[in-house]
């Protein structure tokens, strides 16, 4: 079963891999090409989740710039060679990789309507990202307290930015998972709240992408430097 | 407890800003009297503050830009009025307050006059001529409004607590770095901007999702009116371009809140980072502006000139051309740079390319008008005097984008008569023509012709006599922005703008006028048909107003004017098609969400201006808890019974049967 599949609310329509894309009973199936009206709630919901994924990626990319024009604009300061704890970054990055896997796995016990595994997992993901927001914690702690905080110079200012932001959308998505999780116990796989476990994976796996280019541009390529 | 702010914020030996804040206070204190002792407030939170209606939404929106165009007219007024005094004189705005007064008048025209009117109107007609029911997400429609609201609220509130940046509409560092911009001014204006910014990007989400997923059945892409098109390009910008102005902005926040690096003289900032930024957003913004101004003047020439759109796919071409090349030619509003000549020629290059796409669209408008019955209806005129002045404006766009001419001409008086021409001539005409086009369809009355005439001569006339004079200082080399000058040559030319600015007056009254008029006489002026200019688009298919559900059965669409057809084909049959099989209907509840949301927002903000850190901490919560409760509503939807949708319906179908009798001969009006 797919991973978005599993958002389907049960009992209609359902077309596993065509994702709206069939023939059969037009109404249903509508992709919003015009033939035949208005998109079912659940792609319409899915494409505007992703048109706000974008935008926010469109976002990152301005930090991201930001950080590539002030990478070494240290001012005299440290350089991210310095700074930069190898074994701390891999520590947080297997967090998030992993806390996506078990975001996956959530996904399935959601295909299978199972409330316990479902809630298993989404807590599972939620420890992750708690544990990976400790770990960025503990290292912008470190380098405050050396005094290689965002004051110091421009290059730590873009890092400290676009990291940070990162790491707030994170804390934005444990609030969004508990909540998730309160809707989940409380209002069971209704078709609204599957509609929000669909986004909410989506959100968490973006939140992973931007990690890998962060890792890459930050990281990897400030310890070159 | 309060953080920075004290008695000492209100300027209280400033008279201007002083009796202006109580006259609107006044004003606004009189309006809320009157709405609580007349009883108004239950009708006004249930069907305009709390609806999610696409049209409510629009109307609000428009409501608001009028309202704060009016307030960035009177900012213009006292900049005409001090340059035409500070001849060899001070005039009588000093130095620190005339800086104020021409930064809010460019940010107030573009973020909270121009982009309300554009989308409010796109709010009202866009879903109308799909041929559906609303905008994907409703309740997120009317927050987007709200935090649209908030902005323009907090920019005004720095008129009387506090001041308001004195950086220019865009405000570039290291001047807006704490340093040298101490004050609350650019705090003002970040978190106005951060806020409303929001909104804006949540519409563009909010309308790319609806236009590219929710259309009547049949309405493939290449069947969308002209004005859905341009409304689609303008959104998709929007979602592209706007996420930059937040991140460029938070950047400046960074720095003048804790102490960042990212734009400031020492410890490595980099100043020109945040020009290129901000006008990697802006300009694609001038196109978020302009490019629905161009689907209005689409609809309404092929309407008034009785013929379907010349070119149509030409135009949809040429409308994602623009929509693309758009984020291809920011560095040309800073030639001056010193990126050296290969970067200027590029940038250059495709500033001239990118002329070519309203080239096609001009001669497609021409090309409509050509051969056709052309009446001359306000709205009409409307666009036949922007044709005539945004080419004026485009071809001055074009000189400055040669940059051994912009050189000469950079951040003079002729770059913002540049602006001001496209802008006005584009946006503003554009506006006032789709407002007059439909308001019958939002009120059920149109407005009444001979003030619009007397609007629309007074505006022309003061566009040109305003502007033109400008261009003239402009090439004798004038700069933007001066408080005082001594300088001879350019007095005149001066004088001549001050005075045409008596036209724009005259306009503005008119406009008041016309709205009393056309509302006492609304009786005289009623739209029974829900068609009142022969219309070709689908919102013409409903009532005038349209019932809460747009249409009780969605239309079916053949091909790229399906009101038309439906329109001949029941002139040609002498009789209205069969009454459909009429169903419930559901339609989402109304939500407090976005009023309440805002509210927060708007405290929240204040509190971060005057750094009153609880209250941040207030406010972040509050939006937290509001999330929540919203997300855990159980009923979304509300049933509009069939009997109801089909009363409804029918009472559409009375008068046009009528009118087919009354026409048998089958010619339409």
């Amino acid at each position: 079963m797919s991973t978005v599949d599993a958002f389907m609310p049960s009992g209609r329509g359902r077309d596993p891999y065509r994702l709206g894309h069939g023939h059969r009973e037009a109404h249903h199936l509508a992709r919003g090409h015009g033939e035949g009206g208005p998109a079912r709630k659940r792609v319409v919901v899915a494409y505007g989740f992703w048109i706000f994924l974008l935008s926010d990626i469109v976002m990152f990319s301005a930090f991201f710039a930001a950080h590539a024009v002030l990478q070494t604009a240290t001012a005299g300061g440290p350089t991210g060679r310095d700074l930069f704890d190898p074994m701390s970054v891999a520590l947080e990055t297997a967090c998030l990789l992993v806390s996506s896997f078990t975001c996956g796995m959530s996904a399935v016990a959601t295909g299978a309507r199972s409330q316990l595994w479902t809630q298993f997992f989404l807590a599972v993901t939620g420890v992750l990202g708690v544990a990976f927001l400790a770990l960025e914690a503990h290292d912008f702690a470190g380098m405050i307290a050396i005094g290689a905080g965002p004051q110091r110079s421009a290059f730590l200012s873009s890092f400290f930015a676009l990291v940070g932001c990162h790491g707030l959308h994170v804390t934005a998505g444990l609030l969004w998972l508990g909540t998730m999780m309160a809707q989940v116990f409380v209002k069971g796989f209704r078709p609204n709240i599957l509609r929000r476990l669909l986004c909410f994976n989506l959100f968490w796996h973006v939140l992973d992408i931007i990690w890998i280019a962060i890792f890459t541009m930050v990281y990897l390529i400030g310890e070159g430097r | 407890m309060l953080g920075k702010l004290t008695w000492g914020a209100i300027p209280w030996d400033q008279p201007i800003p002083l009796i202006a804040g109580a006259v609107v206070f006044a004003l606004f204190f009189a309006v809320v009297v009157w709405v609580i002792v007349k009883g108004h407030l239950p009708y006004l939170w249930h069907e305009w503050i709390t609806s999610v209606d696409h049209k409510r939404i629009g109307v609000m929106y428009v409501m608001l830009g009028l309202v704060m165009l009016f307030r960035g007219f009177i900012d213009a007024l006292m900049i005409r009025s001090q340059q035409a005094l500070a001849f060899h004189a001070a005039g009588y705005l000093p130095p620190e307050h005339y800086n104020q007064v021409f930064s809010a008048h460019g940010t107030i025209m573009i973020f909270f006059a121009a982009m309300p009117l554009v989308i409010g109107l796109m709010n009202f007609a866009v879903p109308l001529q799909l041929g559906v029911r609303d905008v994907a997400f409703p309740t997120l429609n009317s927050t987007s409004f709200w935090l649209t609201a908030t902005g323009a609220l907090l920019v005004n509130i720095s008129l009387v607590i506090g001041e308001f940046a004195r950086t220019g509409w865009l405000p570039y560092p290291p001047l807006s770095e704490t340093q040298y911009s101490p004050g609350v001014g650019v705090d003002y204006y970040d978190w106005a901007l951060l806020i409303s910014g929001v909104g804006t990007l949540m519409t563009g989400i909010n309308f790319v999702t609806t236009i590219l997923k929710i259309r009547a059945p049949g309405m493939s892409y290449l069947r969308m009116s002209m004005f859905c098109w341009t409304s689609l390009a303008a959104n998709l910008l929007i979602v592209a371009a706007f996420p930059i102005l937040t991140a460029t902005l938070a950047m400046l926040t960074l720095d003048r809140y804790l102490g960042f690096h990212f734009f400031t003289n020492e410890a490595g900032g980099n100043m020109m980072m945040f020009i290129n930024l901000i006008w990697a957003w802006g300009h694609p913004e001038v196109y978020i502006l302009v490019l629905p101004a161009f689907g209005i003047f689409s609809e309404v020439i092929s309407t008034f000139s009785g013929k379907p759109l010349f070119g149509y796919r030409s135009m949809v071409i040429a409308t994602m051309f623009i929509c693309i090349v758009s984020f291809m030619v920011w560095l040309h509003h800073f030639f001056t740079m010193g990126s050296g000549g290969d970067v200027n020629a590029v940038f250059g290059i495709a500033t001239s390319v990118i002329a070519v796409g309203t080239g096609v669209k001009v001669y497609n408008w021409l090309f409509t008008m050509y051969g056709g019955r052309i009446r001359y209806a306000t709205p009409m005129m409307w666009s036949v005097a922007f044709i005539v002045t945004f080419i004026i404006g485009g071809m001055t766009g074009v000189l400055l984008a040669v940059p051994p001419a912009d050189f000469m001409l950079h951040n003079s008086l002729f770059l913002v008569a540049h602006f001001h021409n496209v802008i006005i001539g584009g946006v503003v005409f554009a506006v006032m023509a789709g407002i007059t086009y439909w308001f019958p369809k939002a009120f059920g009355f149109r407005l009444h012709e001979g003030w619009g005439k007397a609007v629309f001569w007074l505006s022309v006339v003061g566009f040109y006599a305003v502007f033109i004079p400008l261009y003239g200082a402009g090439l004798l080399g004038m700069t933007r922005r001066l408080q005082h000058y001594d300088f001879a040559l350019w007095r005149p030319w001066v004088l001549a703008a001050g005075f045409g600015m008596i036209f724009l007056v005259g306009s503005a009254v008119a406009q008041v006028i016309q709205l009393v008029v056309s509302y006492r006489q609304r009786e005289l002026l009623r739209d029974e048909l829900g068609d009142p200019w022969d219309g070709r688009s689908l919102e013409w298919a409903t009532t005038s107003p349209p019932p809460a559900f747009n249409f009780a059965v969605l239309p079916n669409v053949s091909n790229e004017e399906p009101y038309w057809e439906m329109k001949r084909g029941a002139i040609e049959a002498q009789q209205m098609s069969a009454e459909p099989d009429y169903k419930p209907i559901e339609m989402p509840h109304n939500s407090p969400t976005g009023f309440i949301t805002a509210f927060f927002s708007t405290i929240t903000g204040f509190a971060l201006i005057w750094h009153i850190w609880w209250l941040v901490g207030v406010g972040l919560v509050a939006a937290y808890a509001v999330f929540v409760w919203f997300a855990w509503r159980d009923i979304e939807e509300y049933e509009i019974p069939a009997a109801e949708v089909a009363r409804l319906d029918r009472e559409r179908r009375a008068p046009r049967a009528r009118w087919l009798e009354r026409n048998a001969a089958g010619r339409p009006a």
